[in-house]
């Protein structure tokens, strides 16, 4: 009985609301989906944050503490998205902390330079603002809501971290090269960010089904690609792709084979940064534990009436 | 009356590495706060302070008048040439001095803000006037911490009063006379200690009594941390001499 309101909602393309029916596997599929998206906005906090101290200009400072505040404020978002089905961030936040929950492999790549705020923002934040405006017509109600502020967010984000390499690659020769190199370092990462391929993706079919997942994995790297490749033009910059030309039979550009195998390793645990994303996070969460514990306490002393304090 | 342009320049150069140097140490905690909100509350006290070192940079620049831009201060400066007091340059890795530390520089910038903004100079007066919005904020951020951790818990009630004693000798610095002062730094000492002392007595705290640091920022006498501090803000910007960012 419940399950016929649901079918004939997305049927009809409409969107399910916290209090509607719901078939227990796609709530639990979204609380999954939700989640790791807001542990990937969390742990994203890191590799940037690790240029703040050193941004190269008072405005470029301002600009990236701006960003990763940001992204705080999705995974504010995303976890109040995630708790309308019935979780609470404290039990995500405790499954991320305790490998039970993942978050986007591209986050356990190093920032070795200021170029890489750049490349970041313009690969790995375009590739997000692929896979997440078809999120804008989930057929969950608050995530989708939730996305069309993150989207908005991110597209001012793209456009930023484009606005850096486009400055060194006009710059100094150092400069350029800096540019040069953190492109060539996130290219091939920024695609993996789609998932593996079609054939190789189990639950794809059944997310689509749902109305949760719109396009596939292949077909969204696609779409990537042929953005992506007329930016790096204007940018001129190389990217590290011989294969990547136009075919026009196709209507699309054509682009190397991926390292799937490298994408399955980052996720495993073996990429080059998963240990320290996972111990900064670990870190902040237990050195924080006494100051929740204080707010936790004074809250519950100062909402007791009065006479029943003790 | 007045001020003679070398002595405003570093009379502005004060207040502006004051904020700089805050918004250093309090960029730090985004991706580091207890939680998630708080990330976000720290980097917005960090943004406003940031864009209040940004305004006053710029205006010293204009002061002295030697074509000096916001980030030529900022970035190729050395130590001693820096103005800031000693309060803001120590490490803050610990939350109850983050809030501690806030708690006096922002009560201290709040009254100072409040009566530069009529003051003589109106470049000066409009960037307090901003400002004086901003840090209410920090203000009451950090008040309801002091509450929340000095009424908290045990733990927490100690770790913040030893917060409290860890920040009281820099408290004075704030008070010394300063060449080329528009507002008496003297003159804030009594407002601002009877806000700050409320708010720890109110949180079940005590106001520590400890004998005052030396100091000697404002005359670019710093201490061992501010060095540490400023090669790691600053390396890359001087690694590429002239370029463009």
């Amino acid at each position: 009985m419940p399950n016929v309101s649901f079918d004939d909602l997305l049927a009809d393309d409409g969107r399910v609301e916290p209090r509607d029916p719901m078939p227990d596997g796609y709530r639990r599929t979204l609380v999954r989906q939700i989640a790791q998206h807001a542990h990937s906005e969390i742990i994203g906090m890191q590799p940037e944050g690790n240029w703040i101290s050193r941004a190269p200009s008072l405005r470029r400072k301002a600009i990236l503490m701006a960003k990763v505040q940001d992204e705080a404020g999705h995974g504010l978002y995303l976890y109040a998205a995630a708790e309308t089905l019935g979780v609470d961030r404290a039990d995500l936040l405790d499954q991320l902390h305790t490998g039970r929950q993942k978050y986007s492999s591209i986050f356990n790549y190093p920032t070795l330079t200021w170029a890489d705020v750049g490349a970041i923002g313009w690969l790995v934040d375009g590739a997000a603002i692929v896979n997440q405006v078809p999120l804008c017509r989930c057929s969950y109600g608050p995530y989708a809501r939730a996305m069309v502020r993150i989207c908005k967010e991110e597209s001012f984000h793209q456009r930023q971290g484009f606005e850096i390499l486009h400055t060194l690659s006009h710059g100094t020769p150092g400069q350029r090269a800096m540019a040069q190199d953190a492109v060539d370092r996130y290219w091939w990462p920024a695609l993996m960010m789609f998932g593996p391929p079609d054939d190789d993706s189990p639950h794809s079919a059944q997310s689509m089904a749902w109305g949760i997942k719109r396009f596939s994995n292949d077909d969204l790297r696609q779409r990537f690609v042929d953005m992506t490749v007329p930016q790096a033009e204007a940018l001129d910059l190389t990217l590290p792709d011989p294969e990547i030309r136009w075919n026009d039979e196709r209507g699309h550009y054509d682009f190397g084979e991926v390292d799937f195998g490298e994408l399955t390793e980052v996720i495993k645990g073996n990429g080059p940064c998963n240990r320290e994303r996972m111990a900064h996070r670990l870190r902040a969460h237990e050195d924080g534990a006494w100051v929740r514990e204080a707010a936790a306490a004074y809250a519950a002393k100062h909402a007791v009436p009065e006479e029943g304090a003790a | 009356m007045t001020t003679p342009p070398s002595t405003l320049f570093d009379y502005v150069l004060g207040l502006a590495d004051d904020a700089l140097v805050s918004a250093q140490r309090m960029g730090w905690w985004i991706s580091r706060a207890p939680e998630l909100e708080e990330d976000v509350a720290l980097a917005n006290i960090g943004l406003d302070q940031l864009g209040q070192a940004r305004a006053l940079l710029t205006y010293a620049g204009a002061v002295e008048g030697a074509g000096r831009t916001e980030d030529d201060l900022a970035y190729l400066r050395d130590d001693r040439e820096f103005r800031n007091v000693w309060l803001v340059e120590r490490p803050q890795a610990d939350f109850a001095v983050t809030i501690a530390r806030l708690l006096v520089l922002a009560t201290w910038q709040s009254e100072l803000y409040v009566a530069l903004a009529s003051a003589s100079d109106p470049t000066l007066a409009g960037v307090a006037g901003k400002a004086v919005k901003e840090v209410a904020y920090h203000v009451d951020h950090a008040r309801l911490w002091t509450l929340r951790l000095g009424d908290g818990t045990e733990v927490s009630h100690l770790r913040m009063q030893q917060a409290l004693d860890a920040e009281w000798p820099y408290v004075e610095e704030l008070f010394a006379p300063t060449a080329g002062a528009l507002v008496d730094p003297g003159a804030l000492r009594e407002g601002v200690l009877g806000r700050v002392e409320e708010v720890v007595v109110a949180a079940t705290l005590s106001v520590p009594q400890v004998a005052p640091a030396i100091g000697g920022g404002r005359r670019g006498l710093h201490t061992e941390h501010l060095g540490h501090l400023l090669a790691e803000m600053q390396h890359l910007h001087r690694s590429h001499p002239g370029a463009v960012w």
